[in-house]
């Protein structure tokens, strides 16, 4: 019986000018394939205006269990959020 | 991770994602349900392939057509959910050719008449759509997002169904008749769609307790036919249940008993159609291996090119 095939993670835009989206993932043998089984898949009711496929192999995630030491750097840094700042009285906002 | 924190995670609401520690009893049961579920829709698509060529219009061809396509991406969703927890496809697919996993018993009954399309749309895919919206808020996470995007496209089937039997059952009385007789045997194996009674149904317990499932058989049962009856009552059509009745105290029908012998004679492989459905899939996966090793030996060959 053959292996299973490569599975490809699918990235999608709904409309030009946005953030591409996870969409979910096809398996797929090459580059082309992946796109139009992930046009099959994920756009048939006109999800996307365009695709990003990556094989699943090359995504590096950080993991979730460790995921309070991994941001805790930017948990004392309450300083980069505008709401730390005082604004004098009357003053227009900026 | 123990299984104490997990259950705190459970109770809280959290979802599991895959990289999460889960029991392996949570892991067996999950990959059981949701390849059983996609099986359901890859195997749903041969009753309804079975009028394609035959639908009585263009409109209704392409209809049909998409609805069996939808089916088809919402067995990949389902596969893709499946394979998180560390199965592959080719060990789903087999499972099924071995007859370890199931499919819903419903696609093992033959679609005789035009009828059975819409009677499979409204009551097939209704109850399917009262089980998914209760799963979209299952505690696995990948489960949980198949179920969102599937529920966005399913309502489209339910209507479609019910528009072909509202449309033959204000037509011709030999048209009424077939919608009537159409309702008549897809009435009881699709209120059984929902399982065994919740008393007959030992997975429940843990289920409900890993909040895998979010409500009972019996509970999403009584929603479908308290939702379903009036449906009916609009275009003229009557449920085959004489035992079926309102029920003022408890806001809800009462039903008559259900025929489990059939139900389990079905699972057990003897319905009407369950070797033809299972042979039917087998034929085109094994007619497609030779495809399947093209693609691969041409993308092998196409990375020696680019190097």
């Amino acid at each position: 019986m053959a292996e299973n095939a490569t599975v490809w993670e699918v990235f999608i835009q709904s409309k030009n000018g946005l953030a591409h989206k996870h969409a979910g993932n096809v398996h797929a043998d090459d580059k082309i394939m992946a796109l139009e089984n992930a046009r099959e898949l994920y756009t048939r009711r006109n999800e996307g205006s365009c695709i990003w496929v990556v094989k699943s192999e090359h995504i590096t995630s950080s993991e979730s269990e460790d995921s309070e030491a991994f941001f805790d750097p930017s948990n004392d840094k309450m300083y980069r959020h505008p709401t730390f700042y005082t604004m004098p009285e009357g003053s227009k906002h900026i | 991770m123990n299984e104490t924190k997990f259950q705190e995670r459970i109770d809280a609401e959290k979802k599991i994602e895959p990289k999460d520690w889960m029991p392996d009893a949570y892991r067996k049961h999950l990959i059981r349900q949701i390849s059983q579920h996609a099986h359901s829709e890859i195997i749903g698509m041969q009753p309804e392939g079975n009028w394609i060529t035959r639908a009585p219009s263009l409109r209704a061809k392409m209809i049909l057509l998409a609805k069996v396509q939808d089916e088809a991406g919402h067995g990949l969703y389902l596969y893709s959910a499946c394979e998180t927890l560390g199965i592959s496809r080719e060990e789903l697919v087999k499972q099924l050719h071995d007859g370890k996993a199931k499919y819903s018993s419903i696609f093992n009954y033959p679609t005789l008449s035009w009828a059975d399309m819409g009677a499979i749309g409204w009551l097939v895919d209704g109850a399917a759509i009262v089980n998914q919206v209760s799963l979209q808020r299952t505690s696995y996470g990948p489960y949980s997002r198949g179920m969102v995007k599937i529920c966005k496209e399913e309502s489209f089937h339910q209507r479609q169904g019910y528009e072909i039997m509202a449309e033959m059952a204000k037509g011709t009385p030999e048209q009424k008749a077939m919608a009537q007789d159409a309702l008549n045997r897809f009435w009881w194996p699709s209120i059984m769609m929902f399982g065994p009674q919740d008393s007959d149904s030992p997975r429940t317990g843990n289920a409900m307790k890993w909040k895998i499932k979010r409500q009972t058989n019996d509970a999403l049962r009584q929603d479908f036919i308290d939702k379903t009856v009036g449906q009916a009552e609009v275009i003229g059509l009557t449920i085959p249940d004489p035992d079926l009745k309102w029920n003022e105290e408890r806001g809800s029908y009462d039903f008559g008993e259900m025929d489990w012998d059939e139900f389990w004679n079905v699972v057990n492989g003897n319905g009407p159609c369950n070797k033809q459905r299972l042979a039917h899939h087998k034929k085109a996966h094994d007619e497609g291996e030779w495809v399947r090793n093209a693609a691969k030996a041409y993308a092998k060959k196409q990375e020696l090119v680019a190097n």
